[in-house]
């Protein structure tokens, strides 16, 4: 996609920086003196449980809320005062779907372009490539009730590119979608990447982060309480190795036995989670095999055993 | 919140995304809007009129068409403001998206506010058309009727935007339509004459933008030029700026917060 490839020589740009960003809600601070920066050609995930503030934060950077404090500067425009500008080179997936219902796919690219101020030749002109990207090539007279969740999901990616933007936000872009649609998400965003694309993405999927974000921040209740790349923050946060046993007699297990072969374990239900260094899995690993009632999974440690250390196991409503 | 509109050619857009969804069902739509006030007008025009001597001087149809065409501009106006404008808002959230854009909800508000009007000018506009073509339009000066409905139109759209704004859901609008819109009517000269009322009441009508729409539109269809045109003009201009202030104020508040 000749159009899509912006990239540009020399040292990484600033698309996105934020700090100190606080909002409050009814008196509940949702968004606690946040800050991060963007550069050009990264895609940087904001995880959190729900109500983290990720969408608050999301909002405030594309000018859609007022901070009590911080500042924002977005692609070289003050926010709020300047987000209409900024916008201008933003592309958008909301969490919700939003697409026009009354329109085809077509109309839906070619009404969208217009908020940018594009001719409708120009768009016109961009319609079969936004939606060959998409994976919607000769679908332009499609209504939009006939496409599937993935469908439309793509499709407001390809809305998203209509003005060939810089930097693309992302809400939760996967929500609500198979694991076929969900990678063929994954395979478009990483494309736009390669084409020099920014992306901001938020997600509660440890593994879409783990697969997408060159970097990624933790929330909870409005701070970051973690950032760095995927790999650092497993390095940095919890241990490599990670045993999980389960069973009827689990739970049992790990209140006596269990605390012998793992210095750190936790029972979630009739899961119990060991978390080990590498030199101490075998002798857990041989202990188990004298114990057939207990079954067994061993495997590294990943993104979502530091976001469950980081932000606890309780349900956030 | 409080800030003057800023607004910018953006606004276009919006209205222009309404226009093509409209154009779609254009043809249902004006027969939609058109059917219900006709009946009403052949209905009551004949026969109720038919018991009655002149009313204000004309036969009771000529006198309710001014009416009609009044009272079926507010109604479309009122219904785009409202219903649809709450589906946009609200439940489709296409406006979320539109300002993920470069528009502002400045843009957007103005956007529907224009939408709404000209859409209830059309529905003026094509009463306008079948009573002129059964014989009730007497001279080319009504077509100083069409201004004067666009104004009214932005009145209507303007007062509905802020009842959206403050919409929970749909079911909030039948409060609207109860307390504000059918007293209106009744107390406006749609069917009736103001002088018709006790003087009191007669006050109150002159607070009522639709009142003051049928005083120009009335002389207007009847050939004669409407007294007191600035007062009107100048009582529908002031509601139509206002509303449209209020409603913004409010959208911001329950949009950008």
């Amino acid at each position: 996609m000749a159009q899509l490839t912006q990239l540009t020589d020399g040292l990484p740009t600033e698309v996105l920086s934020v700090s100190g960003l606080r909002k409050s809600y009814a008196g509940r601070e949702v968004v606690a003196g946040v800050g991060f920066t963007l550069t050009q050609g990264e895609c940087y995930g904001l995880l959190g449980p729900n109500g983290a503030g990720k969408t608050t934060i999301l909002r405030a950077c594309l000018g859609l809320t007022f901070p009590a404090a911080g500042s924002i500067r977005l692609l070289g425009h003050p926010v709020p005062g300047e987000a209409r500008e900024a916008r201008m080179r933003v592309g958008v997936v909301p969490q919700f779907d939003n697409l026009d219902p009354d329109f085809t796919v077509a109309e839906n690219l070619l009404v969208f372009g217009r908020y940018f101020g594009l001719a409708d030749r120009q768009t016109r002109g961009r319609i079969a490539e936004l939606l060959d990207f998409a994976g919607l090539a000769g679908k332009e007279a499609a209504k939009l009730a006939t496409l599937s969740g993935g469908m439309k999901r793509r499709l407001t990616l390809a809305r998203a590119l209509v003005n060939d933007p810089d930097l693309l936000v992302l809400d939760e872009p996967t929500t609500g979608l198979d694991p076929q649609a969900r990678h063929l998400i994954w395979e478009h965003l990483k494309r736009l990447l390669a084409a020099g694309k920014t992306i901001l993405l938020t997600t509660h999927f440890m593994d879409e982060a783990e697969r997408l974000c060159h970097r990624l921040a933790i929330l909870d209740e409005g701070k970051i309480i973690a950032e760095g790349t995927p790999q650092a923050l497993i390095a940095a946060e919890i241990e490599p190795q990670v045993v999980e046993v389960y069973g009827e007699d689990a739970p049992r297990w790990a209140g006596g036995e269990g605390q012998v072969y793992a210095r750190r374990l936790e029972l979630s239900g009739e899961t119990a989670f060991c978390y080990l260094q590498d030199g101490e899995v075998a002798a857990l690993l041989a202990h188990l095999a004298a114990r057939p009632a207990l079954r067994r999974l061993h495997r590294p440690a990943n993104l979502e055993d530091v976001f469950l250390k980081l932000t606890g196991r309780e349900l956030r409503e | 919140m409080l800030a003057p509109p800023r607004l910018s050619l953006r606004a276009i857009a919006v209205w222009r995304r309404n226009y093509l969804v409209w154009r779609k069902l254009a043809i249902p739509s004006v027969l939609g809007n058109l059917a219900d006030p006709m009946i009403y007008l052949f209905g009551l025009g004949y026969g109720l009129g038919g018991l009655l001597p002149q009313v204000a001087g004309v036969s009771y149809i000529q006198f309710l068409a001014a009416g009609t065409v009044c009272s079926s501009t507010m109604n479309a106006a009122s219904f785009e403001a409202l219903y649809s404008g709450f589906s946009r808002m609200h439940v489709q959230r296409t406006w979320d998206a539109i300002l993920n854009a470069p528009v502002t909800l400045d843009d957007v508000v103005a956007g529907e506010w224009l939408w709404a009007a000209a859409k209830a000018t059309l529905s003026g506009a094509a009463i306008l058309v079948v009573i002129g073509a059964l014989g009730f339009v007497a001279s080319p000066l009504a077509l100083w009727i069409l201004p004067v409905i666009f104004l009214t139109g932005l009145a209507f759209a303007g007062l509905g935007l802020i009842v959206t704004a403050l919409a929970p859901s749909y079911d909030f609008f039948m409060y609207y339509f109860t307390l504000l819109v059918t007293p209106m009517v009744l107390l406006s000269g749609v069917f009736f004459p103001i002088e018709q009322l006790p003087t009191a009441i007669q006050k109150i009508s002159g607070a009522l933008p639709l009142a003051h729409a049928v005083r120009l539109v009335r002389p207007l269809l009847l050939g004669q030029m409407p007294a007191s045109i600035l007062l009107h003009l100048t009582v529908l201009t002031a509601t139509a700026l206002c509303s449209f202030w209020l409603a913004l104020i409010l959208t911001r508040r329950r949009l950008l917060s």
